[in-house]
């Protein structure tokens, strides 16, 4: 299951302060699509519009054929679109393992669950899911620790994996690399990876740009809220103007 | 394996500890005794029911006596309009927490769309319209009050029906929140109170699940306040809906353990027979009222997470420092002695 | 009937300008502490028996006595701050302080009990028995005296809090405590001079409420505190400005329905907080919750 998010000619003002003009972005079904741009450009103004935390204030938000412009997060999750945030929100009064059946679960219900056998069961599948995400993502040894006792790293491997539980079509990551450790990085772009062979698409924000040249098939620039170029890696680091608004900005966090 | 035997001695350790509790009327049949024996089984009841909801979503309610009253006043009203005594009102209890159910839905309605601090203080708002209400009334007897029937019992076993009455509600509380707590509802309760947006953000159907914990705990705290009203023989409103009931509710709560399930029901069974107590050596109600308070204090600065969340810690501790002796050298995993205070969450 | 309209309305503002103090010190604790201070009740009533204490002991007028009352329930606010407040740190800090406050007000209110017991006392002086004649009703003294007090210290307040080094430090902690610490503002200290300020207005408030009101004991707390929380969360919580008005709406609107339904004028406050809140959560003036973070 899979799906094409699009966001077309969005535009976002905070007190006359344009964070967004007319912005248009494809997430490709299937693909792992990149999201770059210096500092405050509006990546994750327009992450919160395709995931329903923010309204836009002109243009439209589609999820393949469907309309999801303004929905709740709620809502936007049902569809089908899971996010991450930069700064990780996972649930730490909770255990690992409960963490990961927090996520409503689409599926449970349409099977027809209905006896208390069928629960039971749908539950036991559950556990053995989020067991084996877990696992997949390689901190299921800390299953039965408090959430929050682990290292920030641990905590956006347990945000990737209860979004994932939930079978979304698309999945949505604010900056997956930022401030984790090289090694933990590998492991993380591996593990994108081979969800994406599985046929998952992936919109992806981050900084590290070996993590989104390396990972990503077509990558789109954002600078100061405008969308300057799109394109595979390669055409993408060789434009003039993507260049021009690294340099002009003058970030060293390229 | 090791698990399952846990299972195992803890049921039995619930099954003489109920056992305990059942056979203590016949034990102690001093009615003072009893009477302590039967606030303590209310209190365990409304901790626990107060515990499932703002325990587990972190939504503090210090408005649960406006469910506790409109059942005791329910009881009172019903008994008399339909002709019921005895044992026979006990039968009431049921339909007293139906109604402080009802009563839960609008309040829930409106006081949990507002976060954290502000929905204190609006269940501090609604406790005092219900006080007024009580007060203002014609139906519920305005400032002197409304009586419940008088049970014919003999004097020397009067309290039995009542403590029976009294513990069977306590246990069936305390089987709710259990059964709360290991359930996918309870759960989505927990992650509310760490993170209610990011919760609703991964299709968390919050307030629904607010409002069922809500209205559910109003129904064990309105067949408390039915039975309480029944065993004191007394309805006037600044007793039913009493302030201090609310912030000994919290309190209990905090001493035991928010969050846990034994917690309220250690709470409660030490802290209300400790307050009647001192209540009954103290010539004037202040000097309890002060020891209360700096009890609080005690308890808020000292032990915010309570006697057995703190302990446990302790012992968890302790084992794993045993185990790192016996095995030698040998390392074990650090106990997960984590202060849950100390994460950041969104308030 | 137009002269008790002409009362209700004036007895309204006039008595809201008294509540708005309190709720000044409720909303500016609230503001930068992030403190529910259930007890500005309780300390309220514990200020109106110090005055109490002054003018029926020592024979010290009223107004001459605030020369004490302010600064001492200055004190005590800081202490209570020191001793039980600044200790609670966490997740669920907010929560903790509104219930070590409520703890606080609890045990003020048994040692008033024990000292004064639970007879009514009201404070008295030559201008709270004097009726001022307004076209065609009489307007007692003291409710011009006390708005006027109102007024001057919420002045007083606003000048602390935007004319100082000392307001700069709180409003910087107002806005953000961590870059205020960062800047070297000593936030501890900070927050406990503002929960001292916080506490000082209360024995301005405890003063005109205790000659106004006709009578308090102990127990007034409850009635104070529920009427302030009120006043605060109708503006929206940390909005003096908010709270200054939202005191004067309801207790005139209190007021006039006293006219015709003297039991039920009370509930009216409450009804009028739950209705705003249904609508707009946040508060009349207060800052909308952002939806993301």
């Amino acid at each position: 299951m899979t799906a094409t998010l699009r966001v077309e000619g969005i535009s976002k003002a905070f007190g006359g302060v344009h964070a967004l003009t007319e912005c248009t972005l494809t997430a490709r079904s299937g693909e792992i699509t990149g999201l770059i741009g210096p500092n405050g450009s509006g990546k994750t103004t327009l992450f919160n519009i395709a995931t329903g935390y923010e309204r836009p204030d002109s243009g439209r938000v589609f999820l393949g054929d469907r309309e999801i412009t303004g929905a709740s997060p709620q809502r936007v999750f049902g569809y089908g679109v899971g996010r991450t945030f930069q700064l990780t929100r996972i649930f730490p009064r909770l255990t690992v393992l409960e963490n990961m059946l927090v996520p409503a679960q689409h599926g449970a219900g349409k099977n027809g669950a209905a006896g208390n056998g069928g629960r039971g069961r749908a539950h036991r599948h559950l556990r053995e899911r989020a067991l084996e995400l877990l696992a997949f993502t390689g901190i299921a040894g800390h299953a039965e620790a408090l959430a929050g006792t682990l290292s920030y790293g641990q905590r956006k491997l347990l945000e990737l994996s209860y979004v994932l539980i939930a079978e979304p079509q698309v999945v949505l990551l604010d900056e997956p690399a930022g401030g984790v450790n090289p090694s933990l990085v590998n492991h993380l772009a591996e593990r994108i990876s081979e969800l994406n062979k599985q046929g998952r698409t992936f919109l992806v924000v981050e900084h590290n740009m070996e993590f989104v040249m390396s990972l990503c098939h077509q990558v789109t620039v954002l600078d100061y809220g405008t969308v300057i170029a799109t394109g595979s890696p390669a055409q993408v680091r060789d434009d003039q103007r993507v260049l021009d608004a690294y340099l002009g900005s003058g970030t060293g966090d390229g | 394996m090791k698990t399952g035997t846990r299972a195992v001695s803890q049921g039995a350790a619930v099954v003489v500890f109920v056992a305990a509790l059942a056979v203590f009327p016949l034990v102690f049949t001093n009615a003072t005794v009893t009477t302590f024996g039967i606030d303590a089984l209310i209190f365990v009841t409304v901790v626990s029911a107060w515990n499932f909801f703002s325990g587990y979503s972190g939504y503090l309610s210090l408005g649960h006596a406006v469910f506790y009253g409109t059942g005791g006043y329910f009881l009172v009203i019903a008994a008399r309009d339909w002709n019921f005594a005895g044992s026979g009102v006990f039968w009431l209890l049921p339909l007293a927490g139906l109604v402080a159910a009802i009563i839960a839905v609008p309040v829930g309605l409106v006081a949990l769309r507002v976060r954290r601090h502000t929905f204190v203080v609006m269940t501090i708002a609604f406790f005092f319209i219900a006080q007024l209400a009580a007060t203002n009334l014609g139906v519920t007897g305005g400032s002197s009050g409304l009586l419940p029937p008088i049970p014919n019992w003999a004097p020397g076993t009067f309290n039995n029906p009542f403590y029976y009455a009294a513990l069977v509600m306590g246990v069936l509380a305390v089987a709710a929140s259990w059964l709360i707590r290991r359930s996918r509802f309870g759960l989505q309760l927990r992650a509310i109170r760490d993170d209610e947006d990011r919760a609703a953000g991964l299709g968390v159907r919050t307030m629904p699940v607010k409002l069922t914990a809500l209205v559910l705990s109003a129904f064990f705290t309105g067949m408390a306040g039915g039975l309480w009203v029944y065993f004191i023989g007394d309805a006037v409103p600044q007793f039913v809906f009493d302030p201090l009931f609310d912030l000994a509710v919290v309190l209990m709560a905090f001493f035991g353990g928010l969050g846990t399930i034994a917690g309220p029901v250690l709470g409660a069974l030490i802290l209300e027979p400790a307050q009647q107590w001192f209540a009954l050596e103290e010539a004037n109600s202040y000097g309890s009222e002060i020891l209360f308070g700096l009890l609080f204090l005690v308890i808020i600065l000292f032990l915010p997470r309570g006697v057995l969340p703190t302990g446990e810690e302790y012992l968890t501790a302790g084992r794993a420092w045993l185990t790192r002796r016996r095995s030698g050298t040998q390392s074990v995993p650090a106990p997960a002695n984590v202060s849950t205070q100390a994460e950041g969450s969104s308030r | 009937m137009a002269s008790e309209i002409g009362l209700a309305l004036a007895t309204g503002i006039l008595g809201g300008g008294v509540y708005a103090l309190m709720a000044a010190g409720l909303t500016l604790v609230f503001g930068v502490l992030d403190i529910i201070n259930v007890a500005q009740g309780i300390l309220v009533v514990l200020g109106a028996y110090l005055s109490y204490v002054l003018s029926v002991h020592l024979h010290i007028d009223l107004l001459v006595g605030l020369l004490i009352t302010v600064p001492a329930m200055f004190v005590i606010g800081v202490v209570i701050y020191w001793l039980f407040i600044r200790p609670l740190r966490g997740a669920e800090r907010t929560s903790m302080t509104l219930l070590a406050c409520f703890a606080v007000a609890l045990i003020i209110e048994g040692i008033l009990y024990r000292e004064f017991g639970s007879n009514y006392v009201s404070l008295n002086a030559w201008y709270t028995t004097a009726s001022l004649h307004v076209i065609d009703f009489y307007l007692p003294d003291i409710y011009l005296i006390g708005f006027g007090l109102a007024i001057a210290t919420v002045i007083a307040l606003y000048l602390i809090l935007y004319q100082t080094k000392f307001g700069r430090a709180v409003r910087a902690t107002m806005q953000n405590q961590t870059a205020a610490r960062l800047v070297g503002i000593d936030t501890n200290r900070v927050a406990a001079l503002t929960f001292g300020i916080g506490t000082g207005v209360t024995a301005v408030g405890g003063m005109v409420y205790g000659a106004i009101s006709g009578g308090f004991t102990p127990n007034s707390g409850y009635d104070l505190i529920s009427r302030l929380l009120a006043i605060v969360i109708l503006a929206g919580m940390g909005s003096i400005g908010g709270a200054m008005a939202a005191a004067v709406f309801m207790t005139t609107v209190e007021a006039f329905v006293d006219i015709w339904q003297p039991d039920w004028s009370v509930v009216v406050f409450y009804l009028a907080m739950v209705i705003v809140l249904t609508v707009r959560p946040q508060g009349l003036f207060g800052r909308s919750a952002a939806r993301a973070q």
